[in-house]
């Protein structure tokens, strides 16, 4: 029978199945110190060991501070969260990047970059974002912290199979659209729930053109469309980005893995559980004007009137949304001003995301006003970027560098937003108080939050002359 | 982690979609390591009249215009919800919060996939009812304020005090485990010699997936 990738990955994965529910076998976990703590602690009192530490990797990424790391850290009931992680690693004999250590960074940055995550794997991790690694070929979701303990102990999952939905890109994207446009088209469109309970597959043309950061970018967030995972079959884009990075397989071995990786594309006559189509051939940048990041328009739209939604649950959502971004139906999207740049995060902060944003304000100032501030995913990241000089673009355009981490992404470091900020961010939640009580977040493409940040209100970056 | 078998209990209505974890339990709550007292922080910026970011609970005011804050739901063990409830972040401090709150069950049209997972592991029951059925509650819960309502969860059904009775559906391997409390690590390690011989045909098949390191 002809199968979907994600048939063919749940397949390859199945320990032993009981009345619709399979125990799944996990050949990555990913840990962070939010968490985790629990976890290791539930292994500690029942007198549990981790079952396969060679399979999970732990970095600490949401406390950290982006700021000099020399002093350590200040909250310190953060900083007992950290060492936490580093205890129980140690502890378990778990492999640990250090706050210290170069290859720290975002954990679903990292991963990729060191070569940890490989196509057809299923990978999980105590975080909602695990989708990202879907841009493999992998089946990568977020799990909860009594599931993080039962993967440490069993290397195993209970899961029922998910259904799955292909999102087919369709249209060649104009001239400066992104991935990250894409995915808030793609949300935009089946709304924050529109993807509950499938996988989905992203197919087309312009998807297979992206980069693997860009495929990062747009599977990073499937869960913001509901989503438990999101991915990209893999082929001679993903080979080549994964081949020599240190964890990778090598000689022999990476000869096989790869003659495997190609068998595992969606068999051409395979169907979904439901197919969606989302025309990217007219889209124009992406600007999120609500609290959910379904609620969107383009550059070149308005912040729409409630009364003109006809769902009434939808329509209280949009007032709501409104009261709380302070903002008035049919304002101009590009007339909206910003005072706070975000840019990073595991949506947005790799070495691509870094020189698109360079690109945008080379030569020119941050606007009155505005304070943006520049997060790269890693170590790694952060060093590539210096290598390219980036950082002194950023610097001589009055943006801060910074060390990297989480950050304003969530803000439980002290990279927050204060109360009423507006801000144009590369992240991934407009939540309420995600970035901090009260403020309000946009979330756009670095491109957009560049353009932004030079002009104190939402421009089209391709309006700016040389980027 | 408690079984679940019935609950007859006040209803608390929270008139909204789209309910995320940030709101449930915001982000200077997360550097816990521990998962209990967390019920104090449930949703924090809603509940309590300018609540520092420093996630400080004493001394402050709460906001009388939330819902948990009126006196005829104190005591409330069934949560009523919109769509998509509990969206966002994996965080299992969502479901800890709600726990230690006292809220046992939740229902609402649909909820978020990590979340809706996160509360079977600590006994809670979320329900997914029709939405006009959900709609139904609301205007009943709004008309009488103090409506409780019966959960059964091994008939699947929500009974109203006119004894008119809603069924919901739920998998069966879930509704057995918390019908019985039970521990999933230990039901897994029961299967290890499952596991060993999946692991050892892994090894054979696909043996790049060792890491190199």
């Amino acid at each position: 029978m002809a199968r979907t990738i994600i048939d063919k990955i749940w397949d390859d994965h199945v320990v032993t199945e009981e009345k619709g529910t399979a125990l799944l076998y996990i050949d990555r976990h990913l840990v962070h110190e939010v968490t985790s703590p629990q976890a290791f602690e539930g292994l500690r009192m029942a007198g549990r060991k981790v079952r396969r530490p060679e399979l999970t990797f732990a970095v600490p990424d949401h406390n950290v501070p982006t700021t000099d790391r020399s002093r350590g850290i200040s909250d310190p009931v953060s900083a007992l969260q950290v060492d936490t992680l580093a205890q129980n690693a140690r502890e378990f004999g778990v492999t640990h990047f250090s706050m210290n250590d170069q290859r720290q960074g975002i954990v679903h940055v990292i991963a990729p970059e060191q070569g940890i995550t490989l196509p057809g794997q299923t990978i999980v991790c105590g975080d909602s974002h695990t989708a990202t690694h879907g841009a493999f070929g992998s089946l990568a979701f977020g799990i909860g912290t009594s599931e993080v303990e039962h993967v440490l102990a069993t290397q195993t999952l209970p899961q029922s199979r998910p259904r799955t939905m292909e999102v087919q890109i369709k249209g060649r994207p104009p001239q400066g659209i992104t991935p990250k446009d894409f995915i808030l088209a793609v949300i935009g469109q089946i709304g924050a729930a529109g993807g509950t309970g499938y996988v989905i597959e992203f197919t087309g043309e312009a998807v297979r053109a992206l980069s693997m950061e860009g495929r990062m970018t747009l599977c990073n967030m499937a869960i913001e469309a509901g989503a438990r995972a999101g991915l990209v079959a893999p082929d001679s884009t993903t080979f080549d980005y994964i081949k020599g990075r240190p964890y990778a397989p090598k000689g022999d071995l990476w000869e096989k893995a790869v003659a495997f990786w190609k068998t595992l594309p969606s068999d051409p006559q395979a169907t979904y559980d439901r197919t969606v189509t989302v025309d990217i051939s007219s889209l124009a940048p992406q600007v999120t004007w609500g609290t959910n990041p379904g609620q969107v328009a383009g550059i070149d739209g308005r912040v729409p009137d409630p009364e003109s939604f006809s769902d009434p649950v939808v329509r209280d959502s949009a007032k709501k949304a409104l009261a709380y971004m302070g903002l008035v139906p049919g304002t101009p999207i590009a007339e909206i001003p910003v005072t706070r740049i975000f840019i990073g995060s595991c949506t947005n902060g790799r070495i691509e995301d870094l020189r698109a944003a360079a690109k945008v304000v080379k030569g020119r100032k941050v606007a009155r006003g505005v304070s943006a501030m520049v997060v790269p995913g890693s170590g790694l990241v952060r060093a590539q970027a210096e290598k390219e000089g980036l950082h002194t673009v950023f610097i001589e355009a009055g943006l801060e560098w910074r060390e990297p981490g989480c950050s304003m992404c969530l803000g439980m470091n002290p990279d927050q937003l204060a109360p009423f900020e507006r801000c144009a961010s590369t992240s991934n939640r407009n939540f309420e108080g995600r970035q901090g009580k009260n403020g309000r977040t946009h979330l756009v493409s670095p491109e957009m939050a560049a353009a932004a940040a030079v002009t104190g209100h939402f421009t089209d970056h391709r309006t700016l002359s040389g980027s | 982690m408690d079984a679940f078998v019935t609950l007859d209990a006040l209803v608390a209505p929270l008139d909204r979609a789209n309910v995320d974890t940030d709101a449930i339990i915001p982000k200077q709550f997360l550097k816990t390591i521990r998962r209990t007292g967390l019920g104090v922080a449930l949703f924090y910026d809603w509940r309590y009249k300018d609540a520092p970011s420093d996630g400080r609970t004493e001394g402050l005011k709460t906001d009388p215009s939330f819902i948990l804050n009126d006196p005829r739901y104190a005591g409330a063990k069934i949560l009523l919800a919109r769509e998509n409830f509990g969206c966002g972040s994996s965080r299992e401090h969502a479901p800890w919060a709600l726990l230690d709150y006292g809220f046992r069950a939740i229902i609402a049209p649909s909820f978020a996939d990590i979340f809706y997972n996160n509360c079977f592991k600590n006994g809670i029951l979320p329900v997914s009812l029709l939405p006009d059925q959900v709609e139904r509650l609301f205007s009943e819960v709004a008309r009488t304020p103090g409506t409780r309502l019966l959960i059964d969860l091994s008939s699947q059904t929500v009974v109203l005090p006119s004894k008119e009775t809603f069924a919901f559906t739920i998998d069966p391997v879930r509704k057995s485990h918390l019908l019985e409390g039970l521990d999933e690590i230990g039901l897994a390690e029961k299967k290890a010699e499952l596991i060993d011989a999946y692991e050892k045909k892994r090894r054979e098949r696909a043996p790049w997936l060792t890491p190199a390191v």
